[in-house]
């Protein structure tokens, strides 16, 4: 397993990896917004952590479907199924090496998009700890999504429509936590149940995925 | 008597829910190869799949120990932007094994060990697939098309791997319309156990929505 995740984070960092997009992504969005909105810090701060999370959720989108697509295309995933590793434990690594490649650079670089769109210094600790808990789930959901249309040609956009409604609690408890701490209120609640979402994601969705794996390697 | 390495008791394989072969039985001990024959489309890659366990059988059983098949498709397995021994050296942690040099050394491909893989040519790559047989460890290898791509030498290269593997107390079952100069094989025309047309198929665990 250690393999695996090795294999998959030296991948992400060779060239054509894609190591990086998602910041640059998110860079772009929490860039865009002060041009579409107005820079006035009256009209950014209020949508700030909105924006934030959707564009955590934008970016963490755009290589989801590399997990298993890249190696259903040259046979590994059918390797893979043989292998000594059970598949569940494969969706698990990949979600994780998926986790590490995307999110973790979006949870460090995050305090400096919050400043982009003027979110207040008190809600920047709560920003990157909501991310934190909250975008493990973002990845193991994906992996999920991946597995589901990792046949499929152009599989990307149903992947979208697949996933993205399972991220609206993830969002609206994320974004909470960082509101109610913006606002100088207790977040400990909101912070709460995105740890319990993330927790129940992590324990149920690797077996789901395994099982839609199989059903697409018939 | 030690029981057979793989036993297929009155096997049908179905593929988009037809049934491509079935009524097929057979035995094989260790240290056999077994030869798959047939036209196009008869299901030689359905039923190897099968035995790989990648899909369920539609009726039948296949009787092996757990553990003990190593698959080589069509497709590789290979990552373009790792090099050989990297590709090598990661099925070789996965499986548990070691012998990334002697594999190496087996497809003539240690002068090519710090290459990226995406730069070798078809046969090259080809020669990759097959050296990560030899690191799986796995005494069951199940080879489809194996030598496709492969010139004369890297075929002899190949047969000379699965003559030691046999010898070693290895099977191997596969597909090929080559001639592998294996004298010791058996020879298996899949014709025979042809499905009978039209009569479509559930198979085991079957769902609809999946269709």
């Amino acid at each position: 397993m250690i393999a695996l995740l090795k294999r998959d984070l030296v991948l992400a960092t060779r060239a054509g990896g894609g190591f990086g997009l998602a910041v640059a992504f998110f860079l772009i969005l929490c860039s865009l917004v002060p041009f579409g909105v107005g820079p006035q810090s009256a009209t950014l701060r209020p949508v700030a952590p909105g924006i934030l999370w959707v564009g955590a959720l934008l970016s963490c989108l755009l290589s989801l479907d590399r997990i298993f697509a890249l190696d259903h295309e040259d046979g590994s995933l059918d390797l893979l199924a043989t292998a000594p590793i059970p598949l569940e434990g494969v969706v698990a690594i990949k979600a994780l090496a998926h986790w590490l490649t995307t999110a973790v650079p979006l949870i460090i670089a995050a305090p400096l998009f919050g400043v982009l769109l003027q979110l207040p210094a008190a809600a920047m600790p709560m920003l990157v700890a909501s991310l934190a808990i909250g975008t493990p789930a973002l990845s193991v959901l994906g992996a999920f999504g991946a597995a589901v249309t990792v046949g499929l040609r152009r599989g990307g956009l149903l992947l979208s429509l697949l996933v993205l409604p399972l991220y609206i609690p993830t969002l609206i408890f994320g974004t909470e936590a960082i509101r109610r701490s913006a606002e100088g209120g207790q977040a400990g609640v909101a912070l709460m149940l995105l740890a319990g979402i993330s927790a129940a994601v992590l324990a149920l969705v690797p077996f789901a995925a395994a099982a839609a794996l199989r059903i697409n390697l018939r | 008597m030690t029981p057979a390495l793989l036993a297929v008791h009155d096997l049908a394989v179905a593929r988009g829910g037809l049934r491509a072969v079935e009524g097929l039985s057979f035995t094989l001990d260790r240290g056999q190869a077994l030869i798959l024959r047939g036209p196009n489309g008869i299901g030689k890659t359905t039923l190897l799949r099968t035995i790989a366990g990648l899909q369920p059988p539609v009726a039948g059983r296949i009787d092996m120990p757990e553990d003990c098949v190593a698959y080589a498709a069509h497709a590789d397995g290979i990552k373009t932007t790792l090099t050989v021994a990297e590709n090598l050296g990661f099925w070789a942690q996965v499986f548990g094994g070691g012998g990334v040099d002697d594999a190496l050394a087996a497809m003539d491909l240690r002068a090519l060990a710090d290459r990226a893989a995406g730069t070798l040519s078809a046969g090259q790559k080809r020669r990759l697939g097959l050296a990560r047989l030899l690191v799986t460890g796995r005494p069951l290898w199940i080879l489809d098309e194996p030598t496709v791509s492969l010139d004369q030498a890297s075929v002899a290269l190949f047969a000379a791997a699965i003559r030691a593997h046999l010898a070693s107390g290895g099977a191997a079952v596969m597909a090929t319309h080559i001639d592998l100069s294996l004298s010791e094989a058996r020879h298996l025309d899949l014709t025979r156990f042809r499905a009978v047309p039209g009569k479509p198929s559930i198979p085991a665990g079957f769902n609809e929505a999946f269709a």
